[in-house]
């Protein structure tokens, strides 16, 4: 199965497909039988022995094991540990409800935040937006947010805000972007200085020097959603020219 | 079963284009010759409490006539979709929550039902909802003389003695559904059950095309 899959690699599967494990191997006598792990990442479903893809995208594989399927889609489904963007949308008594985009929206105590106490209260309000991480997020229960880390630092999340502007771009492109030694991001870098954060819901928040630099970048990002790399790289340096 | 009937088999000319909206979380058009539909999925999304499922997803589907108000007919082709998408959806991945299809028709000139079908799979297949097969439609008339018409047009219909819809899944090319209208004998359900079948691996082949197109940036 393994090899079966690692030949599919960068290739496009559909829902349907399916992967059997390859039983009828010979077994060798005088080498150890390896098991092989397989790690199934999203898009990916085990049925007994065999392996179902049940989302349409690219497959990808990250050494040793690990193999999901790459998908385009715009919807938020709640994952543990992702960080994403969120909205408050009310108060009630010691927990927060925040809006992340998602079927549900997700709970968030007040005591998550970095120094928080019973008695020092942070300040949040309705209306403000989030930098928070799911420490809860399974399909039975109410997802859950944390603004502080397993060491009890707030390490970048926690309320942030105030002049710049808020947009959705798909987790496609938010993926690209957070990944490590992202080109879109590079891109991006040799124009002008802004400020970025970026959500795993499709969330993205940026504020430049001025309110017509952030709205270039914003446009820029919404725009790069459906460019291959060199459409980008042509507008990226035609907006540099200063063909605004 | 006649080697004839499955040789001559015609389709329209289809032709399909994914996420053309940008408001639904997933979005497909369809178009079989002069046939068109036009189809957006929202979800995994908020339920109301009253159509709240504890175990699965609440799949909602809605038809919407080229002029009017949606009738008992369109009525009876959301069930026929809706059973089709619940059985291919693998709806207890995204329990309490609900989905939302909505199919728009463009210009109906027969084979409505299919071309239904077949934009519905591509929409939930460009919102990333998961699946365990996909599925097509297919739609068959059998004309007076006893031929029989895969993908007919309006026209054909019309004169036809029977006509059929079968929705087919792409792991085992399974019945998923069959909607009927006129009379016909057994054997004949058999025949165009069989060149429905055929028709639909030119289907399944066309959606795998299209969605590699649509990635092609991505790879």
């Amino acid at each position: 199965m393994f090899s079966a899959l690692q030949d599919r690699v960068g290739q496009i599967l559909l829902p349907g497909d399916e992967f059997c494990s390859d039983t009828d191997d010979t077994i060798s006598l005088s080498e150890p039988v390896k098991s092989e792990k397989l790690v199934c990442g999203p898009g990916l479903r085990r049925s007994g022995a065999r392996l179902l893809v049940c989302k349409s995208g690219v497959l990808r594989h990250k050494p040793p094991n690990v193999f999901w399927i790459d998908c385009q889609q715009r919807r938020y489904v709640p994952a543990r540990g992702e960080t994403v963007i969120g909205i408050v949308t009310a108060k009630s008594g010691d927990v927060f409800k925040v809006d992340v985009g998602g079927s549900e929206q997700a709970s968030l105590s007040y005591l998550a935040f970095e120094g928080a106490t019973k008695r020092n209260r942070p300040n949040v309000q309705v209306g403000d937006l989030l930098f928070a991480q799911f420490i809860v997020a399974n399909k039975d229960m109410e997802p859950e947010l944390a603004c502080i880390d397993s060491s009890g630092r707030a390490s970048g999340m926690g309320v942030f805000g105030g002049g710049g502007l808020l947009f959705r771009v798909s987790l496609g492109l938010v993926r690209r972007l957070l990944a490590p030694n992202s080109d879109v991001r590079s891109d991006l870098e040799q124009l002008f200085p802004c400020e970025l954060v970026v959500g795993l819901n499709g969330r993205v928040w940026v504020k430049a020097a001025s309110i017509q630099q952030t709205l270039i970048v914003a446009n820029l990002l919404q725009s790069s959603d459906a460019m291959t790399a060199t459409q980008r790289r042509q507008l990226f340096a035609k907006v540099q020219q200063g063909a605004l | 079963m006649e080697a004839c009937s499955i040789s001559n088999l015609k389709l329209r000319e289809f032709g399909c284009e994914q996420s053309l909206l940008s408001r639904p979380d997933g979005s497909a058009s369809f178009i079989q010759g002069d046939t068109s539909v036009c189809a957006g999925v929202y979800g995994p999304a908020e339920v109301k409490v009253s159509k709240e499922i504890y175990d699965r997803a609440t799949l909602e589907v809605l038809i919407q006539p080229k002029v009017g108000l949606a009738g008992v007919r369109e009525r009876s082709q959301e069930q026929c979709v809706r059973e089709t998408c619940e059985a291919s959806l693998l709806l207890s991945l995204h329990p309490r929550s609900s989905l939302t299809l909505v199919l728009q028709v463009i210009h109906d000139d027969g084979s409505l039902l299919s071309c239904f079908l077949n934009a519905a799979c591509m929409a939930l297949m460009d919102a990333g909802l998961p699946m365990s097969c996909l599925f097509c439609g297919v739609t068959c008339a059998i004309s007076a003389d006893g031929q029989i018409v895969t993908d007919p047009t309006a026209a054909q219909e019309k004169e036809s003695r029977a006509l059929m819809t079968f929705a087919i899944d792409s792991t085992e090319r399974n019945i998923l559904m069959s909607s009927t209208k006129g009379s016909f004998s057994v054997h004949e359900l058999q025949q165009c059950i069989v060149v429905s079948q055929k028709a639909s691996e030119k289907m399944f082949q066309f959606y795998r095309d299209s969605v590699k197109r649509r990635y092609s940036k991505y790879l």
